[in-house]
């Protein structure tokens, strides 16, 4: 069908060929040389013509055209490297940024859940006096399941950490316990192997265990024959009885590896009181989620009334499972979307403003085209070719570093984060964000090939050649154009203030007293098996025995246990009372911390008053505790509080207070340190707590070998988790929350100061095209070259000064509204306001100094002649 | 200088009619596009006006539906020219169209032959 096709040339040769024929065959008759080629010519009729239409009837004539018009508007572009450059990279920059957005939209709101009709499915909560989403205890999740009318099937599920063994030892895994019918209440099958099948939960309590397809993968090779094999998850052996699919995931219940039924005849889930899980449940047709969370309240209520001693603060409550999962990330994320787009239209809208600077010094070109016969129409393709090539680079560039932006706000995210976001990992450059990139690189090309043409409209190409004036439309554009670029600055001023404000709030987290030298820690999360360590002495042998195994490290200077790690969560609270005070009433809550011996001295921390705990400290001996300075400051003011005795929780001593420690930021970095006191690991031990490890050298290089001779001292033990001091600190949320905030205004607001920039320099560029002759007349009358350029950099000082003050004023409405965000920062901070005025101005500067120059050193007579 | 003096007397070609008589000419044997125009013309006792550059597209048009071959070639007075021929389907083609032209041909000589129009027994 598509064979090559036959060139013009070979058409050209075969009628050169006939005409030839023909004259050897009219001399034959008797004509002379010269009039039989004279005749044969005249005889074949129009040659150019036969020759047009060969060439005409060959191929498609628009696409020809396309190609000339677009080789044409490469030559224009290359002609004009600046422009071209700015022009391309400012779309990349808007493009790439929506794109990017759009693709996490995507990944989050827009690709449904991996479940069956997921917009039907619920998740159930109990409230209590804390808030709205607690757990709900097992009991109580058979009754709602009995007593509710508008689920056509629910089930429960539990996030549940497991200690898997493995050749190498024993190791942590996510897990989690399911009720036998949450699979098939989220319609999700198996991809190898079968569900769970009908009471599977209550006959075979954990016998069974579905694998999650990364966990097949990863600890089974992704072995066809793996059903039927077996684990050990926390000593017990369970058969693996199917593998998820790949795109599975369930957030609420974490990164689970391992799915095993729920115990029912567990001590935990024989308790109406004890709650530990949540329940999710498919809503029958025609029910609302509304409706379903009347129900459960109504039907909680009735559980008040028969169970009041478990159950009287006890809500219930139903919320749509796709705003469990991704509800949090939605506000932010619809937000990012808005400031790409505007930062997209910015972006378009300068570069046509950039595009009708070109066409206003492009009209005699056009006007001569135009006279030469080119039609409207041809002249308007050629735009629209100009246009597409412009739009198409940046669209690719754009899409590429959209891939690339996509990767960089990954990275923002802590592993931890991340995992907590599973449809996150589905992130990409699919078919729908694809849709979306070529929608808008289609609409930024139309955009720019109408933008020359309004300009250039056909009145404008007639009179191109006598030049009529400045026409309406001009000076329509100017204001327009001046208004876009003080909105722009303003734009860019109030992001550079907000970026300043918050990565300065970032550096102060970062540099906040914790009262430790975070440098050459790390830290490590140790559990020995309940079995084994049962008893008090037997957790305190636990804890000697990775001591010193650890101790015995080179590169190890000392080791200490916790109950908790420093800048964590600031859980762990405890309340108290001072023997020999009044009740202290609510007022009594306090982070108790139980810890080693060496656990001070490790972290470096400052000892006010008193001592350390030694060796000593043992159960043998009286209870003791630290307490820090804040402690000391609120419930000691003005007293020694060494000797004092503490009474805290179920321990029934009262402590002796024998020492003060400077105040350590047990929890968040943002959050001022709460009173705190410490009691010795030795006193109340526990078969898992967390290893504080000062090295001498880098202590990421000391992680596998810390675990592997903890595992060397008992196989059973299991170490995991390790990180060092510097990264879980600039992981905590409060440090994340800060460096992606930063981060992410940090990079809008150097998008939008370069959008700002090249807006300004759009519109002075423009309004020099369009003053051209009346500089001309002012040089021409004696102006000077500098009168000239100051001109011209006043109307630009105008725009920045507006945009700055108008952008002043915005920033500290926005920095007020930051105020929560920020740390260790006035809202109203003079020095980031001064800077980022500076920042503009220079950068306004800059921008206006090409026009201005362009103006200055215009010939008057070459300025007079042109117009 | 027999073709100037019916120069007057010559009738354009029928649209679609240049095809078949291209093949027609072919089945003598391969022949240039030149020598086709001069046999038409001859054949067709000077009658036929061929357009040169119609020819030259019928030709192309002809090649593209793989109905003619082309393949270039000497002349016997040592000229160098493309040299069409028939092929397989082109032979399908001729004997179809030519049945096609004659059932025509027929039907436009009854009409035209006839001295009392259709419409006679009625009256």
């Amino acid at each position: 069908m598509f064979r090559r096709r036959r060139s013009s040339d070979d058409f050209a040769e075969e009628i050169k060929a006939h005409l030839e024929l023909e004259a050897d065959e009219l001399k034959h008759e008797g004509l002379s040389d010269d009039e039989a080629r004279r005749k044969a010519r005249v005889e074949f009729g129009n040659v150019p013509a036969a020759q047009e239409r060969f060439y005409l009837k060959s191929r498609i004539v628009w696409l020809d055209n396309l190609a000339r018009d677009l080789k044409y508007a490469i030559r224009q572009l290359v002609k004009n490297p600046g422009f071209a450059a700015t022009a391309i990279l400012v779309l990349a920059l808007g493009i790439g940024a929506s794109v990017a957005i759009f693709a996490f939209v995507d990944a989050a709101l827009i690709k449904p859940l991996p479940y069956a009709a997921p917009s039907r499915l619920v998740n159930l909560f109990e409230s209590n006096q804390t808030g709205p989403r607690f757990h709900l205890s097992y009991l109580d999740y058979l009754d709602w399941k009995k007593l509710n009318h508008v689920f056509s099937s629910m089930a429960e599920y539990e996030q549940n950490d497991f200690m898997l063994n493995t050749p190498t030892g024993t190791q942590q895994a996510n897990g989690a316990r399911v009720s036998d019918g949450f699979f098939r209440t989220l319609g999700v099958n198996p991809a190898l192997g079968r569900d769970f099948y009908d009471g599977e939960d209550i006959k075979s309590s954990s016998g069974t265990v579905l694998l999650s397809y990364a966990a097949w993968q990863k600890r089974f090779g992704g072995r066809p024959d793996v059903v039927g094999q077996t684990v050990t998850l926390n000593g017990t052996l369970a058969s693996v009885i199917g593998v998820l699919p790949r795109n599975f995931h369930f957030a609420p219940a974490g990164p689970a590896e391992f799915w095993l039924t729920i115990n029912p005849s567990s001590a935990c889930n024989k308790n109406r009181s004890c709650n530990n899980s949540f329940g999710v449940g498919r809503l029958k047709d025609g029910i609302s989620a509304a409706a379903a969370d009347a129900e459960m309240k109504a039907v909680a209520q009735q559980l008040q009334k028969q169970y009041p001693e478990s159950n009287r603060t006890r809500g219930g409550l139903a919320v749509p499972l796709t705003d469990v999962i991704t509800g949090d990330i939605r506000p932010i994320l619809l937000v990012l979307l808005c400031g790409a787009g505007m930062l997209l239209l910015i972006a378009t809208v300068n570069v046509a403003s950039l595009l009708l600077v070109r066409s206003e010094s492009r009209k005699r070109e056009i006007a001569v085209r135009g006279a030469l016969g080119a039609t409207p129409g041809r002249l308007i393709r050629q735009f629209m070719a100009e246009g597409l090539l412009l739009a198409t680079s940046g669209s690719v560039l754009g899409i590429a570093s959209a891939y690339g932006a996509i990767q960089i706000l990954l990275k923002l995210l802590p592993a931890e984060r991340l995992a907590d976001m599973p449809y996150l990992s589905g992130i990409g450059l699919n078919a729908r964000v694809a849709l979306f990139a070529c929608v808008i690189s289609l609409a930024a090309g139309l955009l720019f090939s109408l933008t020359p043409m309004l300009r250039l409209s056909l009145v404008t190409v007639r009179q191109g050649l006598a030049e009529g004036g400045r026409t309406g439309a001009g000076v329509v554009w100017r204001r327009f154009g001046a208004n876009l670029v003080v909105i722009e600055l303003a734009t860019a001023m109030m992001l550079l203030v907000a970026a300043g404000l918050l990565g300065k709030s970032f550096y102060r987290l970062l540099h906040v007293d914790m009262g430790l030298q975070p440098e050459n820690l790390a830290m490590l999360e140790v559990w020995g098996p309940a079995s084994i360590y049962a008893k008090d002495p037997q957790k305190v042998e636990m804890e000697r025995q990775v001591l010193a195994r650890l101790a015995s490290l080179p590169g190890v200077k000392s080791v200490a246990v916790s109950s908790d790690l420093p800048v964590g969560d600031g859980d762990g609270i405890n309340e108290v009372g001072i023997v020999g005070k009044p009740n202290l009433g609510s007022y009594n809550e306090v982070n108790e911390r139980e810890v080693g011996s060496a656990y001070f001295t490790t972290l470096q921390a400052q000892l006010l008053h008193g001592r350390y705990f030694t060796e000593a400290d043992d159960a043998s001996r009286p209870r003791v505790t630290i307490i820090n300075e804040t402690f000391a400051k609120r419930y000691f003011p003005g007293e020694n509080p060494l000797g004092s005795r503490i009474n805290f929780g179920a321990v029934n001593t009262a402590l002796e207070i024998v020492g003060v420690v400077d105040d350590i930021k047990e929890g968040p970095l943002d959050i001022a340190t709460r009173p705190a006191m410490y009691v010795p690991f030795s006193q109340n031990p526990d078969n898992s707590f967390f290893l504080i490890v000062r090295t001498s050298q880098d202590p990421r290089l000391l992680l596998a070998a810390m675990e592997s001779s903890i595992h060397e001292a008992d196989q059973e033990i299991v170490a995991y988790n390790g990180v060092t001091m510097t990264d879980h600190v600039r992981d905590s949320p409060a440090a994340y929350l800060h460096r992606s905030s930063a981060w992410l205004v940090g990079s809008f607001a150097a998008m939008a100061l370069l959008l700002g920039v090249v807006g300004l320099y759009g519109v002075i560029a423009y309004s020099v095209s369009q003053r051209t002759r009346e500089i001309g007349i002012r040089m021409a009358l004696g102006a000077q070259r500098r009168a000239v350029h100051q001109m011209v950099l006043r109307e630009a000082g105008w725009l920045a000064t507006a945009g700055i003050a108008v952008g002043a004023v915005c920033s500290l409405a926005a920095a007020t509204l930051l105020r929560g965000l920020l740390f260790g920062i006035h809202p109203w901070d003079l020095p980031t306001l001064g800077g980022v005025a500076a920042i503009l101005g220079v950068s306004a500067l800059m921008a206006s100094y090409i026009p201005a120059r362009r103006a200055a050193t215009l010939d008057p007579v070459e300025a007079l002649r042109t117009e | 200088m027999p073709s100037r003096q019916n120069a007057d007397d010559r009738i354009a070609l029928l649209q679609g009619t240049l095809d078949l008589l291209i093949l027609k000419i072919l089945v003598l044997g391969p022949c240039h596009g030149q020598g086709v125009a001069r046999l038409i013309q001859r054949q067709s006792e000077e009658v036929f006006l061929v357009d040169h550059g119609s020819l030259y597209l019928s030709l192309q048009r002809l090649e593209d539906k793989r109905w003619i071959s082309a393949k270039w070639g000497v002349s016997e007075n040592n000229r160098k020219a493309r040299f069409y021929s028939l092929t397989a389907k082109g032979r399908e083609q001729l004997a179809e169209k030519t049945t096609e032209w004659e059932r025509l041909t027929r039907a436009m000589g009854l009409i035209l032959g006839s001295s009392t129009g259709p419409g006679v027994e009625e009256a």
